[in-house]
């Protein structure tokens, strides 16, 4: 997928908004026009503030899930009587939407930045387990007696087998999650609170009607959306080359 | 002058992966330092088996496995180990998968458990430099393991084992998957390196062929439970010319007759 092509898409999107919004002629479909120009001017005060308490939320939820769903991927994916006691559990969670579980977190946690943290790191927690765990667990063991035999114990495995060969399955976890995460940061943001990207664009669609408010919000959230699955996707380019290095026929 | 002990000293071993089928049944044998060793059988017969008890991988069930005269709890700082499908690392290059063995020392120090410990802090960048040279791997050192041929990733993995200067060097069908030419190469190398180095190779084969050409020695198994040491002596393994000899050819019908009788 080259760059042009995905700008010659948003090209395309962006007409066809203006096309609707003409064929609709109703405020409640602003054109593209008006609601750049509203996002330009908002997103200095006010909505970069929600925008920025958004991202705040779901890199501090990513960062949470890495550092506890990492760790027990691996220990789940090298420990077959482990794994056999935990899978069954993870089976029944992976599934369960955690969007239905925002009004519990909000009962038990109630107001703050917890419980909307909370919320995003159940959702990446357990798509980062599994990957993680079934990478560990794939990994031949030839490879693993091949580094045993060269001194490593179990910390320099870690360092130099489990985690390298895990790195992908992080990623791939993470840019998976990214539009579920953001979804149900926004329902979660619906709720007690007075700050966020979810609050911003619900208080200027339902309750102050300013339509190009609201759409200024929903730009910013589908851009902090694009924005994270870009990060993500760099990255994987960047510290898992060999997935993208070209097979050569060799010497 | 005291008697220098045995590289290799297995004694009355029992190892099965489960109890009612050994493998090896009170199995004794040994192998004096410096010397080349080839381990013949079919499959099945436990050849790798008896490496990985070798590597320190594997524990016997009882009966003890010394090897420089220390009974092997793990895997033992001064033996290589080298396999069949490499066990390069895919996201590492040439380059950083032969540093690998040096990156461990370096990352516990020289404790004497995972790394020897009258080795000094060692110089990765030349140590690996000289590898890739020696072995023509200088052009591909940045590549991935799925960019180069089979011959330059086993020469990759022998490299990662030897830049850790073993005295003991351990190999499982080291050969086997690679085209004739390639593996004859291969060959004649190794016995250099270990001419150059004066280490101790254990070499498993399932190939008569190649059990003929590079063991001085060649131990025999056959069908397991294994209870005795069947050794063949070819004194003439490794020598110039050796391959194209009458002695060669005779060497090979002797293993193919001995062998069809052990199966």
């Amino acid at each position: 997928m080259s760059r042009r092509s995905v700008l010659l898409a948003a090209v395309v999107l962006i007409v066809a908004w203006q096309v609707l919004a003409l064929l609709v002629g109703r405020p409640i479909l602003p054109g593209p026009v008006e609601v750049l120009v509203t996002f330009a001017r908002e997103i200095p005060g006010d909505l970069g503030l929600h925008a920025l308490v958004s991202l705040w939320r779901v890199l501090a939820s990513m960062a949470l899930a890495v550092a506890l769903a990492v760790p027990a991927g691996l220990v789940l994916g090298q420990s077959h009587r482990l794994n056999r006691l935990f899978s069954p559990l993870v089976y029944l969670l992976l599934p369960v939407p955690k969007v239905v579980l925002v009004p519990i977190v909000l009962l038990f946690f109630g107001i703050g930045e917890l419980p909307k943290i909370l919320i995003i790191f159940l959702i990446l927690f357990f798509q980062i387990l599994v990957l993680v765990r079934d990478q560990a667990a794939g990994l031949r063991p030839e490879l693993i007696d091949s580094v045993r035999s060269l001194g490593a114990g179990r910390r320099a495995l870690f360092r130099f087998v489990y985690l390298p060969a895990s790195l992908p399955a992080i990623l791939t976890a993470l840019r998976q999650s990214i539009g579920t995460a953001l979804a149900v940061l926004y329902v979660a943001e619906l709720f007690a609170t007075k700050l966020g990207l979810g609050y911003y664009i619900f208080l200027n669609g339902s309750t102050m009607f300013d339509y190009p408010k609201m759409y200024a919000g929903v730009v910013a959230m589908s851009l902090l959306g694009l924005g994270l699955y870009f990060a993500v996707d760099g990255i994987h380019h960047r510290v898992c080359r060999w997935q993208y290095a070209a097979p050569s026929a060799g010497g | 002058m005291g008697v220098r002990p045995a590289m290799i000293a297995i004694d009355q071993v029992t190892f099965g992966y489960s109890p009612e089928s050994p493998i090896f049944e009170s199995f004794t044998w040994s192998v004096e330092a410096g010397e080349a060793w080839c381990v013949l059988g079919p499959s099945g017969c436990g050849k790798t088996t008896l490496l990985y008890l070798l590597a320190g991988l594997r524990r016997p069930i009882s009966g003890d496995v010394r090897v420089d005269g220390e009974s092997l709890r793990r895997p033992r700082p001064r033996t290589g180990l080298v396999l069949q499908d490499y066990g390069l690392m895919p996201w590492a290059t040439v380059w950083e998968n032969i540093a690998l063995g040096l990156r461990v020392r370096g990352f516990y120090g020289p404790d004497g458990r995972h790394a020897p410990r009258d080795e000094a802090l060692v110089e990765t960048q030349s140590r690996v430099d000289t590898w890739l040279d020696r072995m023509d791997l200088r052009s591909v050192s940045g590549n991935y393991p799925a960019q180069i041929s089979g011959g330059q990733r086993q020469r990759t993995a022998i490299s990662r084992t030897l830049a850790l200067r073993p005295d003991l060097l351990l190999m499982d069908e080291p050969f086997a998957s690679l085209d004739a030419p390639t593996r004859e190469d291969l060959q004649e190398l190794t016995l250099q390196l270990r001419a150059e180095s004066g280490l101790t190779l254990i070499l498993v084969t399932h190939t008569l062929e190649e059990a003929a050409f590079l063991g001085r020695k060649i131990l025999l198994l056959g069908r397991p439970p294994t209870r005795r040491a069947l050794v063949v002596d070819n004194p003439r393994a490794g020598t110039a010319g050796y391959r194209r000899s009458e002695a060669y050819a005779s060497m090979c019908r002797e293993l193919r007759e001995r062998l069809g009788a052990l199966v």
